[in-house]
Parts: structure tokens; sequence; C-alpha cells
């Protein structure tokens, strides 16, 4: 059954309060969500007020900034900071995106609360276990499966059947999209989740892969694909602005199509 | 110090990074039946070869006739003859094959109106050895790293290479100029590992960090290279540090040269179009450290842009906003995101900006680590070996060229796992590993977990940039490179007064990315210290003072070793190599490099 409440050790609790530099002139509050897995205490909420003439426009400008300034033991992911490696995507006013394209400026409301992805183990502060996320996507063979025996060169591709492969090759497995979807809150084990089956589609249309009925088959059943109830919510957060929806949406259509 | 407990793992092979040639070679090891482990400090597909962008460079000819020797004339002579030759052809010659096997992997590659794969100009690929531009670097639209290094990932998965991800490696395991292994500490549970193998493939990529400004990740910190430095072996041409042109003006993100590649152009506060002037041929598709090197004197002599007239335009807005949007997506998304620009109304603000490292761990072309031992320059170090842009083969000298990245990744990757099938015997018995060889390991790793000094960590490593930055940039002098060295010799002095806040074991960042720094001042200070010896100008190396290529006495390799408890450094050198590997090419003799 769906728990609607925290169990009492996740419950979040008021935590510590980091005051901005004196001299401060324009200043933000920024509520972080902090978890020590090394520690007894549940996970609190961090307020940092942070000097705003002092960092860069982007989220991830902010959380260098608390860290390398303020409080050197926040942890979170971070690596390219141009939105193209998917290491920093969290929570930031309530939707997942990457810290590193996302403005603090755009945020809603007064202060700016960070969490982590929604609905994941938390490994420590911002950093969450996507093992599961992982093992979902390898699960769906993401390579390119041919029996025809290869050419000396490559696998001719026309421009149009290589267009069909845009808007799905771009996907960089940040996970905003799946951790933000109802339907894999409350079956993630089962449901394979929007990022993972856009990965699908992308091999299924792929002119040159020679499995796609195979690949349909795999994904026959009530829970891999079905749980899928165009809630939408994949779309609207992609930081990219890919549509998971829609490939979902072209996978049905083809199973459906099979069977018609 | 506390107990620290080794959880011990035995492979015949472990690759230390999952980037582009860390795959290759997993994937290579694995392929011919060794026991591979692949550790990454990160999830594979963030390693930063997800962020390379224009292409991947190879003499596919789809796009008008193309021949490996022109690639290699042009490799050579991008390199301001410091490349090997005989590593130059081995690459020309294989990068065709290796492209292919990306495609039947499934890379989604940008195609031609016959299906082939799409090729575009990059900078110093020229046809019939310098005649004109041609298009070699073939383009998966402006995302062709991502487009590789995920197609790379996935096709891993089918393979039976075991992954280690988020193990952020310590040390090597060194037995008598032996290595026999690496260490690692695994983030997300706070363990201690100890990984023995036959052989250790270093993949950890460059070094960008040591700057302030770089068009790299927080992730590019050369670990690789710093535990070479530890383990007492040199590290090669590390003074030749690459700035790419258009870095976009503040945030550092990268614009690929393939934005000029597809017809745009580079103009000063005139409005004038100066590549012209300093390279009449190919104009803005010369070589980087040449297109950096003009826009550096442009805006010294007054004619930079901006309030601050401090930086360069890149024209995009006079290309069909179609093209832009098939061929140059990627860039024109950062653009907006990070400069606030419409690429199809307005130029992009831009800089040159760190971006490679030509210099790195020395290896000849079958990516075996060798190192100067009295007499002989190619002693081969038994159980190491590096690939990409972590080594120094070398394949790109003085100088990259665009799109030689990629290409490299992927043929010395796959040239590392066909020497370990050779050489190595699956599960062949190793000796057994005593713990006076880890010792030191632990030492420095309990050290910096419990660092009590007065400085943090990013405030000296922000030192440590800064005069990176000031003292190492486009136009060195002798005078700002013996403050350089200066001034990092004193960073390296106050390590013992680091402080470092978290005590835990478990998703550290702030002694993993102590660590990190502890990498990146080694290399930081062997940088300098080789610019500062090299009194000649070759390549991304510009000395105002030695302003000319002086082949009599400086046509040979930097090495540098650095020793950790005095700071100090002992250069040497070792000889570029005047062969090539076959008789199908001659030697290519040194001329005046001009475009």
């Amino acid at each position: 059954m769906v728990q609607l409440t925290l169990p009492q050790n996740s419950k979040v609790q008021k935590g510590k309060h980091f005051p901005a530099p004196a001299g401060a002139k324009r200043v933000k509050t920024f509520r972080i969500y902090r978890y020590d897995p090394e520690g007894v205490e549940n996970p609190r909420w961090d307020t940092y007020d942070v000097d705003l003439d002092a960092v860069g426009p982007m989220v991830l400008d902010v959380l260098l900034y608390i860290k390398n300034n303020m409080d050197p033991t926040l942890a979170f992911r971070r690596s390219c900071r141009e939105g193209v490696c998917g290491s920093c995507s969290m929570n930031v006013g309530g939707r997942n995106t990457l810290a590193c394209t996302h403005g603090w400026e755009e945020v809603p409301g007064k202060d700016v609360q960070i969490s982590p992805l929604p609905h994941m183990p938390v490994v420590k502060d911002l950093v969450p276990d996507l093992t599961m996320f992982y093992a979902q996507y390898s699960s769906i063979e993401p390579w390119l499966h041919t029996t025809t025996p290869e050419p000396q060169t490559e696998w001719r591709q026309s421009p149009e059947e290589r267009e069909l492969l845009d808007g799905l090759y771009e996907c960089i497995l940040c996970a905003c999209c799946t951790t933000s979807c109802p339907s894999y809150w409350w079956n993630g084990e089962k449901y394979l989740g929007p990022a993972t089956l856009l990965h699908a589609y992308r091999w299924i249309i792929d002119s040159r892969d020679e499995a796609t009925g195979e690949r349909l088959d795999a994904l026959e059943d009530p829970f891999k694909l079905y749980r899928c109830h165009t809630i939408m919510n994949c779309a609207q957060v992609c930081p990219k602005g890919l549509n998971p929806a829609k490939a979902i949406a072209e996978i049905k259509k083809k199973l459906a199509d099979r069977v018609v | 110090m506390a107990a620290y407990q080794f959880i011990d793992h035995k492979f015949d092979v472990v690759v230390v990074g999952a980037g582009g040639s860390g795959l290759r070679a997993a994937l290579g090891c694995a392929q011919a039946g060794l026991k591979t482990a692949c550790i990454s400090k990160v999830f594979p597909t963030r390693s930063h070869t997800v962020a390379a962008q224009g292409g991947i460079s190879a003499s596919l000819g789809n796009m008008g006739e193309d021949d490996w020797r022109w690639h290699m004339y042009d490799t050579v002579k991008g390199s301001d003859w410091l490349g090997d030759q005989d590593a130059i052809e081995y690459l020309c010659r294989n990068a065709p094959a290796a492209v292919y096997e990306l495609e039947h992997w499934g890379v989604p590659f940008s195609r031609t109106e016959d299906g082939k794969i799409y090729q575009r100009a990059f900078g110093g690929m020229t046809r019939n050895f310098g005649e004109a531009p041609i298009q070699r670097t073939c383009a998966a639209a402006d995302r062709t790293g991502h487009a590789m290094l995920h197609t790379m990932y996935g096709q891993s998965l089918a393979h039976d290479t075991e992954f280690f991800i988020e193990y952020f490696a310590l040390d090597l395991i060194m037995d008598e100029g032996v290595c026999r292994g690496v260490t690692a500490w695994k983030l997300d549970d706070g363990t201690l590992h100890r990984f023995q193998a036959q052989l250790v493939i270093l993949a950890t990529g460059g070094y960008g960090r040591a700057f302030f400004s770089c068009t790299s990740a927080h992730t590019c910190t050369g670990d690789g290279n710093g535990m070479v430095l530890r383990a007492g072996l040199p590290l090669q041409d590390m003074e030749f540090v690459q700035f790419h042109p258009t870095g976009i003006y503040g945030a550092g993100c990268l614009i690929t040269e393939g934005a000029r590649g597809e017809g745009g152009y580079l103009t000063n506060s005139e409005g004038e179009r100066f590549m012209e002037r300093y390279a009449p041929s190919v104009k803005d598709l010369a070589p980087r450290d040449m297109v950096s090197r003009a826009m550096t004197i442009e805006i010294r002599e007054g004619r930079g842009v901006g309030p601050n007239k401090d930086h360069i335009f890149l024209h995009l807005n006079h290309l069909d906003p179609a093209v832009l949007a098939q061929r140059l997506p990627g860039i024109s998304e950062s653009a907006k995101i990070f400069a606030g620009v419409d690429v199809t109304k307005e130029p992009i603000p831009v800089l040159p900006t760190v971006h490679y490292n030509m210099g790195g761990i020395p290896t000849n072309f079958y990516s075996e680590v060798v190192t100067r031992d009295a007499g002989d320059p190619d002693k081969v170090v038994p159980g190491l070996m590096a690939v990409g842009e972590a080594a120094c083969v070398s394949v790109h000298g003085a100088n990259r060229l665009g799109s030689n990245s990629l290409i490299d990744l992927v043929v010395f990757g796959r040239s590392a796992a066909l020497r370990a099938a050779d050489i190595l015997k699956p599960s062949a018995t190793q000796p057994e590993l005593k713990p006076q060889h880890t010792e030191a390991h632990l030492d420095r790793f309990d050290k910096f977990r419990h660092a009590n000094g007065s400085i943090s960590t990013a405030a000296l490593r922000l030192e440590m940039q800064r005069a990176m930055q000031e003292d190492a940039a486009v136009f060195r002098t002798g005078e700002s490179l013996a403050s350089g060295v200066k001034r990092l010799q004193a960073v390296h002095e106050k390590r013992p007064e680091l402080k470092v806040t978290d005590r835990g074991l478990i998703w550290n960042t702030d002694l993993m990315e102590t660590l990190e720094f502890d990498n990146l001042i080694g290399q930081a200070v062997v940088t300098v210290n080789g610019a500062l010896n090299r009194t000649e100008s070759r390549g991304a190396h510009a000395r105002e003072d030695y302003a000319d290529r002086d082949d009599e006495n400086w046509m040979k390799h930097t090495l540098a070793w650095f020793d950790d408890t005095t700071g100090k450094v002992r250069l040497d050198d070792r000889p570029v190599h005047s062969f090539t590997m076959t008789n199908d090419i001659a030697y290519i003799p040194p001329k005046a490099r001009v475009y």
C-alpha cells in the first residue's frame, strides 16, 4: 500500500543556519536538504544566506559558492557545468532540473529550496542512489543489434532516417524525467520509466537496428511500458527539451500496429 | 592511524577511467578474453568525453577524395613537429576503421544525401599536403562526443567488463618499478579497495582544472598523472597546454571549432575578419594555437570587443538557420543559456580558454608507459599503460588539431587492448601483494582526511588556479614563468596547512576535492617548470622572449619528475621519433609552420 507520510526517521528536521558574510547587499536564502549517512540523525534543511553579488547566475554556481566559502561538507554531483553530462540533476523549487543550466532567479518564491531527485534512496545530501535507474537502462540492451553481415564501411542511413533519432539520441540520462513520474514513484521496480523507454524507442526507430521485433516483445508486459498513464511530468521537466511521453506513445502505437 | 582494511580484487587488467579511451580499452581487453575491470570516479557517461562537440577525424573520403597520408601531414604540421611520426602514422592509418567500428556499434552520425557519414571542415585539416581545407571531421551534429560515449557505454554493457562506478582511484601499486595494481576508495560506502592486476591502463583524462578558466569539467583533475608522479615516474611535454579559441566569454563553456568549420568567423572591434591577416590561406580554420594567439594579440592591441574591450566576436548569424539547427544545435543552445545570444541574430562573445593538455604520461604507440632510464629513453614500465588525453604518445606534439582527440581515444584505446592481448596470459598467477606496497596510499589518504590546518581546499586551489591562469597563459615570458614557478611552489608548501572539514568516509566530496587538488598541484608545478625551461616557441607554448622555433636545441620531448616531499622538479628529455612506422610514408622533415 502507498505510504502517504514519511517514516519517523526520514522526516526532515530543521537544520543549521549559515548567515551571509558581513557587508552583503543582496541576499537570498537557499534551503538545502542534508543527510549524513554516517550519523544517526534525521535528514534536515540547512539554510544558507547567499551573497548574490558573489555568485554566477546558475543554481550550481550557488552550490559551488556555498561549498567553497560557507560549508565544505555539502555533497552533490557535478561535472561539466554546461548541461551535457547529466550529473547535477536535482529538485530545485519543487521541480527536477539540472542545477548548472537553471538560473536561481527563475525559481519562484522567496527562498530557493533544493533537494535530491524525488523518491530515490539518498546516499548523502543531494546525492541519490541511481543504481536501479542504470540497471533499467541496461535491461533494454542499448546497443545496435544486427544480423546482416557488417559492411566494410558504414551502414547506410538516409538523412530522413537519421532525423528520426533527433529528440532521442540527445538524452543525457540525468533522470529528471523518470524521477518526476508519479507512476515511477509507485512502481519504480517494475515500470521502466520515461528515460529508459525513450532509449528503447531510440533503438526501435534506428533504421540500422534489426531487433525491432524482439525489442517490442520485451516491452509487452503489464508494467514495463504500460504503467505510463500520460501524466506528462517527464516532457515538462526534461532539461534538454526532449519528449519522453511522445516516445512512449510511439512505442505503444507500434505495439498496437503489430496486433492489428 | 585508524586501521583501514582493503577489500581485494584480482583482475588481468584494470582500466582507470571510463571516458572514450577507457571504455574502448576495457571493451577490447574483455573481447580478448582478459578478466577486465573498469574503475571510474563518475558514472561512465558523465566523463568529459561526453562534452566533445565538433567531431572525430578520419580520411573516409565521403565528401571528396582523402588520404591517410594527408591526415598524417596535417597532424605532423599541426604538432609543430613535436609529434612522433610513427605514432601519427599509426593514428591516421587506423582512423577510418575506428570510425566504421563506432558506426557499426550504432553511433548516430549525421549523414550525407547518399547515406554516408557526414564530414565537416576543421582547423588545420587540408587536402593534398596543405593545398586547401578538406572536410575530414566525422560529426554527429555538434554532439559527437555525447553520441560516441553513450554508444560506447551501451556497447560495453554487451561485453564482459566489470564496472566499479564512483570509485576514486588513489595510487598505483608499484613493486620495484613494476605496476601491480591500483587502490581506490568507494564513495557510496567509504570502503577502500585494492585492485591487483597484471596491467593497469590509465585513462584519466586531462587536468584543465589547474587553471582558473577552462572548458573542462570540474572532474578534469588529471588523477592518473598525479598517481604517475607519486610513483616516481615522469610526465612528458606538460608545458604544452591548448587554449581553444572559442570558449564562451565569462562561463568558459566550449563553442566547437565546427562552428567555424560550417562557415563561422571571428571579428574584432573594427568588424574585421582578422584571421585573414594571420593565416591567409586557411583563415579562421588555422590550428587552435595560432587562432588563440591572434585573438590575444588583437585584444592586446586594443581591438577587443565589449565594454572592457576584452574579448572577440564569433559570427554565425550569416549562416542559414536551417544549417545551424541541423549541424550546430548544441552550441546554439549553449550560447543562449550562457551568453544570452540568439546565434541566428547576434555574434557570440568568445575568448581563448584552456581546453586540452597535449602533455601527459609518456607512452609508445602500443600505449605502454615509457620512461627514461639511464641511456634508454624508451624503457617500458611493466604493468602500466596510458591512453587518451592522459597519455602523451605523442600524436599531438606541441599542438593538437581539432577532432584528433576523439580519434586518438578509440585508436589507442584499441591499441592498448591489442597489446594487452599479446603480452598477457589470461588468469596468469600474480605475486602476492604486501602491506608495504600500499602503506603510503593509506598514509596519504588518512593525512588528508584529517587535515586540520587553516586554509580550505577551495582557497588553496584558487591560489594555484590564479597563478596558472596569469603566469602560464597563451603568451608566456621568462618573468611570468619564473613568477609562476615561485607562486606554485608556495602553494605546494602550504599543503600542510590545508583544512578538510568533512571527516566522513561516505561521499566525502571535501576529501575528494582535496585529493584531486593534491593531484593537480604536482601537474601545475611540472607544467610551469617545463615551460620556463623550454626557451623556444613551439605550438601552443609561445614565449615572447624566445619567439622562434628552435629545432636544433629543442626538437625533443620534455620529461619532468616531481618529488612530492621536497617539491623539487627534475627535468630531462627524450628524443622525438624521427622515423615513421612503415615505408609507406617517408619521415616528414620540419619546415616553417605557416598556413
